[in-house]
């Protein structure tokens, strides 16, 4: 593998007519790496994926893969990528073993005896009928489908668009092992979810992208930081010092077994000062939960980015 | 049956496109047809068409012949148009049919629709109210047409609304398909089967015995024309499509409720579990895309021609009637007299030799756009994604056109000779009919090219590639009937290959549209290694 990174992206902008689709987009991903990239319909996510593959030109700035310019080296780019979109249409005479024949072969790719192995393999793991002509498919086995075609070639680069769409969680299951067993060794993925609980188990870093730029980025943990963590306790005391607290958000307080029950969320920043007071009213009991992706996620989404974006920092 | 009046009312709002095409397009082919027979106005016009109608091969591509003494125009609208008309409506009525009932199970919208307070029969009940509704607004608008030509109304409008139930019997048909098969393709191709069965046997039956023979009553083509209508009507044979249709949708509602959802009778074969091992590229994958298409065309163009050969020898005799009548002149380009009987046959396979090359064209372009559904679908995104360069690409399913419709037009030429000598007519050889053929590969090439180049470039506007298709045929038939002005008729590339049959071709014109055809393939080629896949 080469020293470049698998994805370089940088001040990435593209329009379609009136529509500005991305507007100055950085993301990276490197060896072995699995990049989540999330964001709300229409936020340009699969644009960058059509940029990086070569499909849309960019208006301006660079897309690279492996050090490559992903317009002009598309067809030598690609002899080293696999790409999973998330709406598989497939050739409707062919069957599905013949549509991933045809996938791998065109990929250029692995020797041939490596290949009928490792499809075997991959048919059973996916529980996947390859007899069965491509149109009567339904949605999760024409993703199938595709999984097993890009699984298949081992690239050191997976671009996934929604790869799951359409699957049961037993073959999510089963998507995850591949995912984990190709980061293991060393392959990069680039992964667009929306499916939250699958980018927090594969996800070393996320991307969340919103009207074309990138809003968040960084490490899971890096950005669990920039969220807030939820409370609840039963105190003692009166809990009006708590709610003037800085940091403090959303405070809710019920009567309960002759104490108070009070719910908030906490700046993770504050979280030391605020339990501080708390600890002072008296506690009889306390949870904290730790913020979830999916906070972190509406934040993102809603529909003022800019507020969202500085009411956590 | 909870909801049918809903389900059709949202039909009727999602077709209305599809109504007033097929409306409009049905009634301008029995205005066109009729503007033709409305020559026939002298008794030696008649007598000539109606010798012409009378060889077996008119017949098998015509009617069981009523009326053929004296042969009115509304007698050679019913003899000659209603097959015609007959076989749209029914394809029209299948494929409306199929398109509502078993295409929506396939795509599981109609679960969405059945999980309403929707009954079990309600969508295929609304199905064919759709057809009845559809068929009779045609039925409607068509007999207008023919009455307000100078044709008998009552006669115009029992001819149209009796070929509206003909096609409602396909539409019956296609209603026990789509209960039996799993597929919409299967349930179409079944239908449309069937369709192709009761034209042969209806063209086999009227062959053997004039007025049909008794294997003509066995299709219910043959129903709607033995009414006699404009000669001689008679009600008694629309019984039969009657008993027909309620015979199938009993049949239809039987199987209906013995099935479940989304679920057919016939089961579905296993294919392949693995590709051949010459699928390797985006040009085997064409060809297996596009071997079915091809082979269809080949064989079905080729029957046509066939017959078309067969009548080659009847032509003289025919022509002779109608020699003097200002149209067929403009049509045949015989101003300055017909000539010879070896003239006026050569006169006429030019005309055939136009027909093939607008049959090759309208394949090549519709092959060529083959890409554009590709595109639109995703595919091409995912061939892309691979390391296959844009040329490799677009060469295969290009690749494909060119050949297919090189293969169209040969064996169409090849087709036409066959008819000819199979009647016993050998006055002129087999190279002449090849080279009638050849001569027009370079002009196809171009509107090939000019699809593709419209593809690469622009492709919200390939619809003109199937305008020019259809520019290209009215130009080499009635320039001089409309007198089009020189430059537009320059516009047509099969303008520039000359009079084929009359031997009138210049080689050096010819190189000419070769070139043409080059730099479009070239353009084709530098718009579509550049623009955005897919187009948005």
């Amino acid at each position: 593998m080469t020293a470049a990174p698998a994805i370089e992206i940088h001040d990435l902008r593209k329009s379609f007519g009136d529509v500005q689709a991305l507007a100055g987009l950085d993301l990276s991903v490197g060896p072995g790496e699995v990049r989540g990239f999330l964001g709300p319909n229409g936020a340009g996510k699969s644009t960058t994926i059509r940029v990086l593959l070569g499909l849309l030109r960019a208006d301006s700035g660079t897309a690279r893969l492996f050090g490559g310019d992903a317009w002009r080296d598309a067809v030598a780019l690609h002899r080293r990528l696999a790409y999973v979109p998330g709406d598989v249409s497939l050739w409707p005479t062919l069957t599905g073993g013949e549509c991933i024949d045809y996938l791998a072969r065109i990929s250029g790719r692995g020797d041939r005896a490596r290949l009928r192995a490792r499809k075997a393999e991959l048919l059973e793991s996916f529980e996947l009928d390859p007899r069965k002509k491509a149109r009567t498919y339904s949605k999760g086995n024409r993703q199938k489908v595709a999984l097993v075609a890009a699984f298949l070639t081992e690239p050191e680069l997976y671009v996934l668009d929604e790869p799951t769409s359409g699957l049961d969680p037993l073959m999510e299951a089963v998507f995850t092992r591949y995912v984990r067993e190709a980061r293991d060794e060393g392959r990069a993925v680039l992964l667009s979810s929306h499916i939250l609980s699958e980018v927090e188990k594969l996800c070393d870093t996320v991307t969340i992208i919103r009207n074309g730029t990138a809003v968040e980025s960084g490490t899971l943990a890096e950005l669990r930081h920039l969220t807030r963590t939820s409370v609840t306790a039963v105190v003692d005391g009166d809990p009006a010092a708590v709610a003037g607290l800085p940091g403090v958000h959303d405070l809710v307080t019920t009567p309960s077994d002759g104490g108070t029950r009070i719910a908030f969320d906490v700046d993770d920043a504050r979280v030391g000062a605020v339990l501080g007071a708390v600890s002072t009213l008296g506690v009889r009991g306390l949870t904290a939960t730790p913020p979830s992706l999916e906070d972190l996620f509406m934040r993102h989404y809603g529909d003022v980015p800019g507020a969202a974006a500085t009411g956590t920092r | 049956m909870t909801g049918t009046g809903t389900l059709l009312r949202f039909m009727l709002r999602r077709d209305r496109m599809r109504i007033l095409w097929w409306t409009l397009g049905i009634a301008a082919l029995y205005a066109g047809g009729l503007g033709e027979y409305l020559l026939l106005d002298d008794p030696e016009a008649r007598a000539a068409r109606s010798l012409l109608l009378s060889s077996p091969a008119m017949v098998s591509m015509s009617g069981p012949g009523y009326g053929l003494d004296d042969y009115t125009p509304g007698a050679a609208v019913a003899n000659e148009l209603v097959l015609w008309v007959l076989l749209a409506l029914s394809v029209m009525s299948i494929l409306q049919v199929v398109r509502h009932t078993r295409a929506e199970e396939e795509s599981g919208r109609s679960e969405l629709v059945r999980a309403g307070a929707v009954g079990r029969h309600a969508p295929s009940v609304a199905a064919l109210l759709l057809v009845v509704v559809m068929n009779t607004v045609v039925a409607l608008t068509s007999g207008a047409v023919v009455a307000a030509q100078g044709l008998d109304a009552a006669q115009s409008f029992a001819m149209t609304f009796a070929t509206a139930l003909g096609a409602l019997v396909l539409g019956a048909v296609a209603l026990v398909a789509a209960q039996v098969y799993e597929h919409g393709r299967g349930a179409a191709g079944a239908s449309l089967a069937v369709l192709g069965a009761a034209f042969l046997l209806r063209a086999v039956g009227d062959v053997r015995e004039r007025h049909g023979s008794p294997l003509s009553w066995v299709s219910p083509i043959a129903w709607v024309q033995q009414t006699r209508v404009f000669v001689d009507l008679r009600w008694w044979p629309l019984v039969l499509c009657v008993v027909a249709i309620v015979g199938l949708l009993a049949l239809a509602a039987f199987l209906g409720s013995r099935r479940d959802h989304a679920a057919g009778l016939v089961a579905v074969r296993p294919g392949r579990a693995d590709a051949r091992p010459a699928l390797t590229g985006p040009l085997p994958l064409a060809w297996v895309q596009q071997r079915g298409a091809l082979l269809w065309t080949v064989l079905g163009l080729g029957v046509l021609w066939l017959g078309s050969g067969t009548i080659i020898r009847e032509v003289p005799r025919a022509l002779d009637a109608v020699a003097g009548n200002p149209v067929y002149d403009a049509l045949l380009g015989s101003e300055g007299g017909l000539g010879g009987e070896e003239q006026m046959i050569r006169t006429f396979l030019g005309i055939f030799g136009l027909y093939i090359a607008a049959g090759a064209a309208a394949y090549g372009v519709a092959a060529v756009l083959r890409a554009k559904g590709e595109e639109e679908t995703g595919r091409t995104e995912l061939a892309l994604a691979a390391p296959v360069s844009r040329g490799r690409w677009l060469a295969g399913p290009l690749t494909i056109a060119l050949l297919g419709t090189a293969t169209v037009q040969v064996t169409g030429a090849l087709a036409l000779w066959l008819g000819a000598v199979s009647t016993g007519y050998d006055e002129l050889a087999l190279g002449e009919y090849l080279e009638l053929g050849l001569v027009y590969l370079p002009a196809l090439a171009v509107l090939v090219a000019l699809a593709a180049a419209l593809h690469a470039w622009v492709p919200r506007a390939t619809g003109l590639a199937w305008a020019m298709v259809g520019y290209v045929f009215v130009v080499g038939m009635f320039a001089d009937l409309f007198d089009l002005p020189a430059w537009s008729r320059r516009i047509s590339p099969f303008w520039w290959v000359g009079s084929p049959a009359l031997g009138d071709v210049e080689p050096a014109r010819l190189w000419g549209l070769a070139g043409v055809a080059v730099v479009l393939l070239l353009l084709a080629f530098a718009g579509f290694r550049r623009r955005d896949v897919p187009t948005l």
